[in-house]
């Protein structure tokens, strides 16, 4: 196979955790990219050019090839790009990394957000309804350095964009100790190996920006 | 070493019909288990505890849960016949992305429909967009995976069975609106896994109208 001229490019935002994901496995797997920022809300022509149906970030683009859906766009640098492989080989543990990848996006992120910041059965509730489900994660990633076992891998990038890297900024800013070492030893754990990632550091948003961000989003939810 | 497989299933979910299909598609032999979603088996809540839905495929004893996710899983572990997914990178990063709007947007558009008052017409009207979408994803193609039945096809294809809830209480006609889509839907109805996995429309509009009364919106 001969080395074509690649051109590989990022349509992302500095907050968004779905944006990370993919700068993670692209710095992981050593694939040279252009980035572009996208200064939301106020949305590039090409962003709306490249994913005119979501007109959401991030958007991958390969040569002519546009890619969205972070999940998706994760999936397909794997298959693209073999060093430093990110999913599983076996269809049964890659179903699992899959699942638990949704249900991070999906579940985690709605009580552990929008629920938590509305919290119309009241807070605590609210709170334990989160740990309740970062519990099962807990149990997840127990006795493995990663989710993705001796190396970081896909649900790694998915689990530590959303958890550590963006919610826990909003939980700060609420003042909650939703994961604390004590209840959660594991995923604490689990963090701090992460954070010592190469591929990782460079994807970290910046800590204080962020929970002024995320305090401000919850301000906007709350007040809706 | 002999497969054991068994399907956690409900005879109305537009989900548990992809994974009908595809075992069907496959040729792969299952154990079809109704479950009872207002009393839910034992086996349900141990293999899938954290959403304690259907369905549930529970291959030699270990469990796959949600309907896209289970597809994937049953292309990848029964290669042989009648791949459902394409095996170039982009075309399948494609596939998934469709597969993903219809799961992102037709069921909770539709359940509008029927489970919620007062919001009939505004959800058939979105509906109706939603569907117009996929209609012009899949152009002039015979599936949406072109040549071959797969993927995006299958991820749909369930939801036919309800579009005579979405017409009836929604008072729109779909067939009108998206004739090329009822078409698509009437040609994969011609393959025997679909024929066999959705039910009758009357069964389920039946199903729904007992629903609405239970719920107080009759």
């Amino acid at each position: 196979m001969t080395e074509k001229e690649e051109s590989v490019k990022l349509l992302g935002f500095w907050a968004s955790p779905f944006s990370r994901r993919v700068e993670m496995a692209l710095k992981l797997k050593g694939v040279p990219y252009e980035y572009l920022e996208e200064d939301l809300p106020n949305k590039t022509p090409l962003l709306l050019e490249l994913n005119p149906l979501h007109k959401k970030v991030p958007v991958l683009v390969h040569n002519d090839k546009i890619l969205l859906e972070s999940h998706l766009i994760l999936e397909y640098i794997d298959q693209i790009w073999k060093k430093n492989p990110i999913l599983p080989q076996d269809p049964y543990e890659k179903a699992m990394a899959r699942f638990w990848a949704k249900f991070i996006d999906e579940q985690i992120l709605t009580l552990g957000f929008r629920s938590l910041v509305k919290a119309e059965k009241g807070r605590e509730v609210a709170i334990e309804e989160t740990r309740e489900m970062l519990m099962f994660l807990e149990k997840e990633v127990t006795g493995k350095d990663f989710f993705g076992g001796k190396t970081i891998g896909f649900l790694d990038m998915i689990a530590g964009s959303m958890i550590p890297f963006c919610l826990a900024r909003l939980w700060e800013g609420m003042g909650i100790d939703m994961i604390p070492g004590e209840k959660f030893p594991e995923l604490n754990r689990w963090i701090k190996t992460l954070e010592e990632v190469e591929a990782v550091r460079g994807c970290i948003p910046p800590r204080d920006k962020q929970i002024e961000r995320m305090t401000k989003i919850a301000e906007t939810i709350r007040s809706a | 070493m002999a497969d054991e497989v068994i399907l956690l299933d409900f005879w109305a979910s537009m989900f548990g019909m992809r994974t009908r299909i595809a075992l069907a598609e496959k040729r792969v032999k299952y154990d079809h288990r109704e479950e009872d979603l207002w009393n839910k088996s034992s086996l349900l809540l141990e293999m899938n505890p954290v959403n304690k839905k259907i369905p549930v495929l529970i291959h030699n004893g270990k469990p796959v849960c949600e309907s896209l996710i289970q597809i994937e899983y049953i292309d990848e572990t029964w290669p042989d016949n009648n791949p459902l997914l394409p095996s170039d990178p982009y075309k399948r990063a494609d596939a998934k992305f469709w597969a993903d709007f219809i799961d992102k947007k037709v069921n909770v558009t539709a359940r509008r429909i029927w489970a919620v008052k007062g919001e009939e017409q505004e959800a058939a009207k979105e509906l109706i967009e939603i569907l117009k979408t996929l209609e012009s994803e899949l152009g002039d193609k015979k599936y949406f995976g072109d040549e071959a039945f797969g993927y995006v096809d299958i991820a749909l294809i369930g939801f036919y069975s309800w579009f005579g809830v979405y017409e009836k209480f929604g008072n729109v006609s779909i067939e009108s609106e998206c004739s090329k889509l009822v078409a698509w839907a009437k040609r994969c109805l011609e393959r025997e896994s679909v024929a066999k996995a959705l039910p009758e429309s009357e069964k389920v509009i039946t199903f729904i109208s007992e629903r609405r009364k239970k719920l107080g919106l009759e």
